[in-house]
């Protein structure tokens, strides 16, 4: 017997994977602004140190959003 | 594709959704040669030219002033002064400190500018597409922030770099067997290719983005029927909002390569604890 399809989905799994990979990195560089503002609102005379580190710590956390982005063109 | 503009495909008109071929425009010159140049390689080569007459002509106004002894600056100088600061103090005196940040402040003005160059045509109108978003110019320029801070590191260091980037003192011995390949990886693999990686990733991400929003536009008001044609304005401001964002990107990208660049070198530099 066929299986009787539901709902037909067509297109790329790894449009799926993508979205998925961004759930972390997204909740990552959330966390590290959040940080950055509640440190900024404690010392705000640190406002441009603090910055500095935020950038970087959300080019580090970001990166793996874009490994994630990489991956379909390198894999499929 | 699961989009939920293909809907509205099957009405009249074919939307097509940009896709990776995008990157890939038709060669215009010297096809079939080592040396065939589209329209990415085109832009990068006018961006080249640009980025070198902008600094000529810095460079003659920051001489006549320093010879005429005129300290008041003109706009373009001013411009040429906040931009060139900018990388010098913000960058390289507070991560490397006043010395080295000197020695490796050539290096690091020249990628800021560069990179900052190759993105910006991500928005200007009639190049539409940044110089960056294909491989070449990242990987070229993660290549030589990569030897640089092996360069930083082995000259400070010597052979020692590499015994203090692999085995972290302070860790128990046999620790190493985990600690030692993680190491490796991080330091002398995953930091190049996420430099390469993040600056081509968010420049491709940008121009797909603002690919979907314009042509979704053309779409919704020139083949879109009646109401839905009313879709066309929302995607429109979308695609003026990403292109102030992508603004906002290509300038925060430059910074963002440069900061890594000089935060491996000073990684490298800075003594052993």
């Amino acid at each position: 017997m066929d299986a009787v399809n539901i709902a037909e989905l067509s297109g790329n799994i790894a449009v799926v994977g993508y979205g998925l990979a961004a759930i972390g990195p997204g909740i990552g560089v959330g966390l590290v602004v959040s940080k950055t503002i509640e440190s900024i609102a404690r010392q705000p005379e640190l406002a441009g140190r603090l910055q500095v580190t935020m950038w970087l710590g959300i080019a580090f956390t970001e990166a793996l959003a874009l490994i994630g982005l990489a991956t379909p063109f390198i894999f499929v | 594709m699961l989009s939920a503009l293909s809907l509205f495909r099957a009405e009249d008109g074919e939307f097509s959704p940009p896709s990776i071929f995008e990157f890939y425009p038709e060669i215009v010159a010297f096809a079939g040669t080592p040396f065939a140049i589209n329209r990415i390689m085109m832009i990068r080569l006018i961006v080249m030219v640009l980025l070198i007459v902008i600094f000529w002509l810095w460079t003659a106004k920051f001489n006549k002033a320093v010879k005429t002894g005129n300290v008041v600056p003109g706009r373009f100088q001013l411009l040429g002064e906040l931009a060139l600061n900018f990388v010098r103090k913000s960058i390289a005196h507070d991560q490397l400190g006043e010395k080295d940040g000197e020695r490796f402040l050539p290096l690091l003005t020249t990628i800021f500018f560069m990179v900052f160059g190759m993105n910006i045509t991500g928005i200007i109108p009639f190049a539409n597409i940044a110089g960056t978003s294909v491989i070449g110019i990242p990987l070229v320029l993660a290549g030589v922030a990569y030897v640089t801070f092996i360069y930083a590191g082995t000259r400070k260091h010597g052979i020692k770099f590499f015994k203090n980037s692999l085995f972290p003192s302070g860790v128990p011995k046999p620790f190493y067997i985990l600690v030692t390949p993680i190491e490796l990886l991080s330091t002398f693999i995953l930091r190049p290719v996420t430099l390469a990686l993040r600056l081509l990733m968010n420049m491709i991400a940008g121009h797909l983005l603002l690919v979907l929003c314009f042509s979704a536009t053309q779409f919704f008001f020139f083949q879109a029927d009646g109401l839905m044609s009313l879709f066309g304005v929302g995607t429109l401001l979308f695609g003026f909002a990403f292109t102030l964002f992508e603004i906002l990107v290509s300038v925060l990208q430059a910074y963002v390569f440069t900061l890594l660049t000089t935060v491996y070198i000073q990684l490298a530099l800075a003594d052993e604890h």
